[in-house]
């Protein structure tokens, strides 16, 4: 369900940019999602086949680009990426990293005509 | 639901048994206030359902817009709102069964004249943790989701407007247990508390990053069953300084009262803050 809604604004967000930049039909949607978002690209992609229904985008396809998590230690003023989604500074080993990339949901671009 | 977007696809909401429609927040709102959904019925829907054009002359249009815009911003709405009127408030997030109801009851009952407790009830079904809470005295407001996972700042600026605030120091706003969907959601909350009890294991910061990671607080609950689950304490502990390091860590028992009166000072000390943040400004 929390896909559904988030497709749906992502939609909503598509559908007010189009028509105000004159297009009448959206074809593709570029999302940028955040790894610490929670948020399944799957479960996104099949929630907006559902809610693309009837509207200007339904034949759109949905482009999610992943967004890994990056990390700022201000111990050491070094970015490091963790896999794990665990802030230990690879340097200094402290948990304090804050961070910097991960949690965007964003609907980057789209295409229409 | 609009028939010819699908938006309101996520359906209607009930606060206090009334459909969420009815109730319009206009104190928080203004007379500005969005649909449910958001969504202004005024505009027009020029959906094209004619021919296609095809891609030929497709272009690119550059966005960069936050998905959940809307909600932040209702949410930085109602932050400034409950600022105003001296509250501090909590966005209460846990796995389903974890204690919460519970928990806000007792944490109302410790703080008795000190902090004065008013509690916002998510829950996708029945109003039975507001009666539970209805019981001990406390005003409350129950928001039935229906099939949503998560409150979203609208839902809780319409059940504020059925509180009366002015009488309120602090707001406890018990979210869907979930620990995935409400975390991408802010509500307007100061603080958001987390809670896990010993029943679920230790592990749960590490399955559940997010949450965690958003948390101002964590409350370990069920401490008075910690020995009969072989809970690992130090484990758990480790996992939640890895993923919440910044946090403030609360151990209890919502049943036995144990570590609650730790709890309700430090939420003493977080309502002056907040209200000598408020005066500042």
């Amino acid at each position: 369900m929390h896909e559904i809604s988030i497709a749906q604004s992502a939609l909503e967000l598509a559908v007010t940019a189009a028509q105000a930049s004159g297009a009448t039909r959206i074809h593709q949607l570029q999302l940028r999602v955040g790894v610490m978002t929670g948020i399944v690209p799957e479960a996104l992609m099949f929630a907006f086949e559902v809610v693309r229904e009837g509207t200007i985008a339904e034949k759109a396809d949905l482009k999610v680009q992943v967004v890994p998590v990056t990390c700022w230690c201000s111990n050491c003023q070094i970015e490091f990426s963790s896999g794990e989604m665990v802030y230990e500074c690879p340097q200094c080993h402290q948990f304090n990293a804050q961070l910097r990339h991960g949690l965007e949901l964003e609907l980057a671009s789209l295409e229409a005509s | 639901m609009c028939k010819e977007c699908g938006c309101g696809i996520v359906g209607e909401v009930d606060i206090n048994g009334r459909p969420g429609s009815e109730i319009s927040p206009e104190s928080v709102q203004g007379s500005g206030a969005e649909s449910p959904t958001g969504h202004s019925h005024e505009e027009s829907h020029t959906h094209g359902h004619g021919v296609d054009p095809g891609r030929g002359d497709a272009h690119t249009i550059a966005v960069h817009q936050a998905v959940l815009q809307k909600n932040d911003r209702l949410a930085e709405r109602n932050r400034g709102y409950f600022k105003a009127k001296g509250l501090l408030v909590l966005n209460v997030v846990s796995s389903p069964g974890s204690g919460k109801t519970t928990f806000i009851q007792k944490t109302a009952a410790v703080l008795g004249a000190r902090l004065r407790t008013g509690v916002i009830v998510g829950d996708l079904a029945t109003d039975n943790d507001a009666a539970r809470l209805r019981s001990s005295g406390v005003p409350v407001v129950q928001i039935t989701t229906g099939t949503v996972c998560h409150l979203e700042a609208e839902m809780v600026a319409r059940a504020a407007s059925q509180l009366a605030l002015d009488s309120l120091d602090l707001l406890i706003i018990e979210n869907v247990g979930n620990l995935v969907c409400p975390a991408t959601y802010d509500l307007g909350e100061d603080l958001r508390v987390v809670l896990l009890s010993v029943t679920e294991g230790e592990d749960k910061p590490l399955k559940y990053p997010p949450v965690f990671h958003s948390a101002q607080a964590v409350i370990v609950n069920k401490m008075d069953l910690a020995a009969a689950c072989e809970f690992d304490r130090e484990k758990t502990l480790a996992n939640l300084h890895r993923i919440s390091h910044h946090a403030r860590i609360f151990e209890v028992s919502a049943r036995t009262g144990q570590g609650l009166e730790a709890w309700a000072t430090y939420l003493v000390e977080q309502h002056r803050l907040a209200r000598s943040n408020a005066v500042s400004k």
